[in-house]
């Protein structure tokens, strides 16, 4: 009895020294958007460096929820969007202050970097640098007879029971802009806010016959769209550009009140174990061939200086049939979201999914 | 303390263990969370608010009753649907049959919830193989949806919970002894009244314990009604992933989530009540 006891105790010990054995083989847990790191990068990451990189993907919502669970630990770096950083930074301390003398300032855009840092500022410390861009704005069967489209086209007889969008802030945004408010101005005053909202709220309950299904996953959206089943549809460039390759007549459209812009980032969690291995990571894919490659996964592009040059011409011609230089200009960039307006939003949004 | 009491308490340690720390602690934490409001950045203070707002905020409440009400509903349907099966399972069936039948109920489980979910997805939504046979045959001249209703989810959640009540029926009815119908076909009985004063009082046990777990199993479920409710879905428990993923709202979240519990309890308790049966009765009936 005796025996096997010290050989089981024997055993377990060389297993728990086995286990931490691996632990010290470095390792990056990455907390991100589906497409941001493919495994083509992933794998020259490893061979390069001896780390190896476990992704998760995510959205913005489940990246908070999951840090706010832990209060910032699980994961070394993680990829907000910049409107959603401060937010939750004041919120639930869930991020630390970036080290901007780790990373190489000059592979970044300027104007980008710049700006997101003054988004993700909280008392003097910069909390993200800026990694992936892009719009949202309507997917739709393009044909010649309709040359502008707009979110309001989205409760348009025309598309009775055939559109889809998602139940979420950025709905209520792009229609807010559709009916000629400017919800981003209202950000600093609550009251205005909710009144805007208010109209929005009744839009979309008038019009809720004419949704299919609301769409939760890129790749759902992207199924029904090209099912048919869907022939207009609130979404990301990226999908729609991706199924223009696909069908030839399906492509983004910003709309006439302008293309939500967003900045996905790069952020760091207050509990993250491995920060030099994610500076690592954030310099390694800024570098103009490895954004390319990413571009080609995502679909969007980076904020990586130069490396629209190495993107493949097809993703490049799709978003110049999508933009020329005045919609550019019209994107309407998301700012910061203060605390608080998503309570008010959530409410809104609880009220048009009960609508019957 | 002699030996036997202590090895008594050591064999008891993992159960409790177990119930402390799994069970009581983190719905005491939820109740904890439930009771307090955010006032600032990071700073609560006690209240009642929200429970408040699901009392006075009708969407809320609205979709609790529209949850245990069709929840009570595919309960009723599942047993409607499964009693047969069991009866055939228990008493017609014979051998290798019996065998293969239960494992015909029980191969659907083999795979997750979220495949047979989109299985029926695959099946019935617009450009799906339903509507596409329906095309095929002739008897519609456009895609049929069939999606996205309450009809299709509660399909779903009958499919779902077949399994739940089919095992404690058969149990139950296997227990049975054959000649009491026999018996009761002898005085005269038609397959009716042999149904309800012989066959049913016997089988209370069972029926009681399927109804309870497949009542709990759907008014907690998750997934079918999203998936197969589409737009209109509003099921009670999303209403609480919504609160706790998607609008940071966790102490939202946890009111919701004991007022399910409580409410839940409620209506198992009730529904006890009316058929006159006990829980440890019902609970133990199949074992």
């Amino acid at each position: 009895m005796l025996k096997t006891m010290k050989g089981l105790l024997a055993l377990s010990v060389s297993a728990a020294a086995m286990i931490s054995a691996s632990a010290q083989a470095e390792e990056l847990r990455l907390l991100t958007w589906a497409g941001y790191a493919p495994q083509e990068v992933i794998d020259q990451f490893e061979q390069e460096t001896g780390i190896t990189v476990k992704v998760t993907k995510s959205n913005n919502e489940d990246m908070i929820s999951k840090l706010r669970a832990t209060r910032g630990a699980g994961y070394d770096l993680v990829q907000p969007s910049q409107d959603r950083v401060t937010g939750a930074q004041k919120e639930y301390r869930i991020y630390k202050p970036m080290d901007l003398s780790q990373l190489n300032a000059e592979q970044f855009i300027p104007s980008m970097l710049a700006a997101t840092k003054t988004n993700t500022t909280i008392n003097g410390d910069v909390y993200s640098v800026p990694h992936i861009w892009g719009t949202s704005g309507l997917i739709a069967g393009v044909s010649e007879s309709k040359n502008a489209y707009s979110f309001n086209d989205l409760c348009s007889d025309d598309y009775k029971g055939k559109v889809s969008y998602r139940l979420k802030r950025p709905t209520l945004i792009g229609f807010a802009f559709a009916m000629g408010e400017d919800p981003f101005a209202a950000y600093t005053d609550e009251k205005k806010y909710a009144e805007i909202l208010g109209k929005v709220e009744q839009k979309l309950i008038d019009c809720k016959d004419n949704v299919k299904a609301y769409w939760s996953g890129g790749d759902a959206l992207i199924n029904l769209l090209r099912s048919g089943e869907v022939t207009l549809a609130m979404g990301w460039d990226a999908g729609g550009w991706k199924l223009h390759k696909e069908t030839g007549n399906i492509n983004f459209v910003p709309p006439e009140s302008g293309a939500l812009g967003w900045i996905d980032t790069f952020a760091l969690p207050a509990k993250g174990k491995n920060d030099e291995a994610a500076y690592k990571w954030i310099n390694f894919v800024m570098q103009p061939e490895i954004a390319a490659k990413i571009t080609e996964a995502a679909g969007n592009f980076t904020a990586s200086a130069g490396a629209e040059e190495f993107v493949n011409d097809e993703l490049s011609n799709s978003y110049k049939i999508s933009y020329n230089q005045s919609s550019l200009d019209n994107i309407k960039w998301y700012p910061p979201v203060p605390a608080g307006l998503e309570i008010i939003e959530g409410k809104t949004l609880d009220r048009i999914k009960a609508a019957q | 303390m002699n030996g036997k009491k202590l090895s008594f308490y050591l064999l008891l340690m993992p159960l409790l263990l177990t119930l402390a720390l799994l069970i009581l602690l983190p719905q005491l934490d939820m109740l904890g969370i439930s009771l307090r409001e955010r006032v600032s950045y990071g700073v609560y203070e006690f209240s009642l608010l929200h429970y408040q707002a699901f009392f006075t905020e009708p969407l809320y409440w609205n979709t609790f009753v529209r949850t245990a009400v069709m929840s009570i509903l595919a309960t009723a349907l599942t047993l409607l649907i499964s009693f047969p099966v069991a009866w055939y399972i228990a008493k017609i069936a014979q051998g290798k049959n019996k065998n293969l039948m239960f494992l015909a109920c029980l191969i659907p489980f083999w795979v997750s919830e979220l495949v047979r979910t989109y299985g029926w997805m695959i099946l019935l939504r617009e450009s799906g193989v339903i509507s596409g046979f329906l095309q095929w045959a002739g008897l519609a001249d456009a895609p049929v949806e069939m999606l996205y209703n309450d009809i299709t989810v509660m399909t779903g959640l009958v499919y779902t919970s077949m399994l739940f009540m089919v095992v404690p029926l058969v149990s139950t009815l296997e227990g049975m002894d054959d000649s009491l119908v026999e018996a009761a076909y002898d005085l005269g009985g038609n397959h009716f009244t042999v149904l309800r004063t012989v066959i049913v009082p016997y089988a209370v046990p069972g029926i009681v314990s399927g109804c309870i777990v497949v009542f709990m199993l759907t008014l907690g479920n998750y997934l079918t009604p999203t998936l197969l409710g589409g737009k209109d879905s509003l099921w009670f428990t999303e209403q609480i992933f919504t609160q706790f993923i998607t609008r940071f709202n966790w102490e939202q979240g946890a009111a919701f989530g004991v007022l399910l519990l409580c409410l839940s309890s409620l209506i198992v308790w009730l529904g006890l009540k009316l058929s006159k049966q006990s829980f440890k009765q019902a609970m133990t009936s199949d074992a």
